[in-house]
């Protein structure tokens, strides 16, 4: 899923200005599991919101709505009649929500209430880690299913560099080396030899490198392309 | 034993005795010398001045020496400039390459910039990450690995075509390919192995991290051996003089991928014994006497460990140690029948001596 946390109250502030009335818009899906932006933490923003401009001397009135997923069309087109009567909209969806929303009602300004940190799962209750980049050329057949794209701090793909030790990786003790992972689930299946062969540089074209990606699906698509 | 060694892609452009690049350090090894490389890390601004003197310490002292490249993710000055520079002081350049900053475009033309300028010596590398460094905030590249970066010079040289597959029409650079190895990383069995994907991606030579266990380091030798490797690259034993007890608990402790025995610590502590807090002088030279007596030690058992075809003497910020530890060791003078000329040199420029 999209992690996201949201960002510290005094940023949120200073992007709204002088708006005085605010909508936050949750979103039920990703952000809503990672206790970041659901409806819950709609409600508590908002209260914060209130609250501190009231303590600043310049009170705010803020409502809260959330829609299932801020990502589609479908789920926020109903908001449309809603949102004229706001001066902005603070979105705590993950950028993808933020952009859906500023594409949608061109005319409304909606600003991020929330940091998209990664694509993670969580590890154990209040913890959650990376675990895909989104590079677009899934590597995980080659490392025994531990993404070393994502998961080692210079996304190497031939083992790891001199700073592993003791299982951690060179930059924080409370990081993994992603390589250690990989060679000792090779060990535990039996596959070591998979690693020696030499892994030619990644074609990165399929990742953010190769410009912002697209999917078009035909067999899916309701109008046929001109 | 060296003389013995299989040339797996024999090369009869440079020089035509086979030399990959004909530079001086693979001279050295070809002819079975023990090696002995040293380092000079540029400075943390733009004065040629320190190149100068740091290059005057090593002279004569070492057969090439490596340029780091902005070691610790510390900006310096850059690693070809400074190569330049210490060449023009009659020291033979090994430049260090990191994947952290250059991109394979940056980095196949910074290589033939080099070559241009009379580099023939590369030192392939992954690069320490930039959170260690004083740019925490930059964005790394890492479009290669240290494997790749191997392979894709020395497709540049033996096979004149760039990573893309492309004809290099005019000149190839043809450098004698170095790649780092830290036996003292984890995970230990694995260690070997990546050794042998540098050696089968195309190393001529590895350059070790700093050795401070030497029982480690001759099990990873064994090893190593065991696998043929040491016939088919050319194995430099990485050493450096610690300067107090202080400086090898630090590296024991708070630096990744380090391994360093306690006999060292208690041996630089022990140093000091005697000594009053105030005789800070007589504090210093003892110390430092001790790490370069430690180092001259720790050459000569390294030398014993089969395998081992060089040292490389990591003098971090005191480079006037070197001498003292080569000569203590017995590895002075360093043989010049193989000073690089223009006629077979490696670089297009051919040598310092044009830079004067």
């Amino acid at each position: 899923m999209i992690v996201g946390e949201q960002k510290p109250l005094e940023e949120i502030m200073g992007l709204l200005g002088d708006a005085r009335k605010v909508l936050v818009v949750g979103c039920g899906t990703c952000v809503t599991v990672c206790f970041a932006g659901g409806e819950k933490e709609v409600g508590i923003l908002a209260s914060e919101l209130r609250m501190k401009s009231k303590l600043d001397g310049h009170p705010m009135e803020v409502d809260e709505v959330t829609v299932q997923r801020q990502c589609e069309w479908e789920y926020i087109d109903p908001l449309e009649e809603q949102l004229k009567e706001y001066d902005v909209v603070l979105s705590l969806a993950c950028g993808i929500g933020v952009q859906a929303m500023n594409e949608r009602f061109p005319d409304m300004l909606t600003l991020p209430g929330l940091n998209t940190t990664f694509l993670g799962l969580p590890e154990e209750q209040g913890v959650w880690e990376e675990r895909c980049q989104a590079c677009g050329n899934c590597v995980l057949g080659l490392t025994f299913g531990i993404c070393p794209i994502a998961r080692c701090s210079k996304q190497l793909l031939n083992g790891p560099c001199g700073g592993s030790q003791n299982g951690v990786c060179e930059i924080d003790p409370d990081t993994p080396c992603a390589w250690q992972l990989i060679y000792d689930r090779a060990v535990k299946l039996g596959r070591v030899e998979q690693l020696l062969e030499i892994q030619p540089p990644k074609d990165w074209s399929s990742s953010r490198d190769g410009g912002p990606r697209k999917i078009v699906r035909e067999d899916l698509r309701l109008v046929e392309a001109e | 034993m060296a003389e013995e060694r299989t040339n797996p892609t024999p090369d009869l452009q440079a020089g035509g005795n086979g030399y990959k690049s004909g530079s001086n350090l693979e001279r050295v090894l070809r002819a079975g010398h023990f090696a002995v490389t040293g380092e000079l890390g540029p400075p943390q601004g733009a004065d040629p001045e320190v190149i100068r003197r740091k290059a005057h310490l090593l002279k004569g002292v070492v057969d090439a020496v490596n340029i780091t490249d902005n070691q610790t993710a510390i900006v310096r000055m850059s690693s070809i400039a400074a190569g330049v520079l210490a060449m023009r002081e009659g020291l033979e350049p090994v430049v260090q390459m990191t994947c952290r900053d250059r991109n394979r475009l940056a980095i196949q033309s910074d290589l033939l910039g080099a070559y241009a300028l009379g580099m023939c010596n590369l030192l392939c590398l992954t690069g320490d990450h930039q959170s260690f460094g004083n740019h925490p905030t930059a964005k790394n590249v890492h479009d290669l690995d240290s494997v790749q970066l191997v392979r894709m010079v020395a497709e540049l040289r033996d096979d004149a075509r760039f990573q893309c597959g492309d004809e290099i029409k005019e000149m190839e650079p043809r450098f004698f390919i170095g790649a780092a190895s830290n036996p003292f990383g984890d995970p230990f069995d694995f260690r070997p192995y990546r050794l042998a994907k540098k050696v089968t991606a195309g190393a001529d030579f590895i350059q070790t991290q700093l050795i401070y266990d030497i029982p480690r380091f001759r099990e990873f030798m064994k090893r190593v051996v065991g696998m043929g490797l040491h016939e088919k690259v050319y194995i430099l034993a990485g050493v450096g003089p610690l300067k107090s007890s202080g400086m090898a608990r630090y590296m024991r402790d708070q630096v990744p991928g380090m391994i360093v025995r306690d006999e060292y610590v208690d041996r630089m502590r022990a140093a000091l014994k005697g000594i009053p807090k105030e005789e800070k002088a007589r504090r210093r030279k003892a110390l430092r006497s001790t790490g370069i007596q430690i180092c001259i030690e720790q050459i000569q058992e390294l030398r014993e460990i089969e395998g081992v075809a060089g040292i490389h003497i990591m003098a971090i910020e005191w480079e006037e140690a070197v001498r003292p530890i080569v000569e203590g060791a017995g590895l002075l003078p360093r043989p010049t029948d193989f000073l690089p000329s223009p006629e077979i040199g490696g670089g297009a420029g051919g040598g310092g001596q044009e830079y004067e």
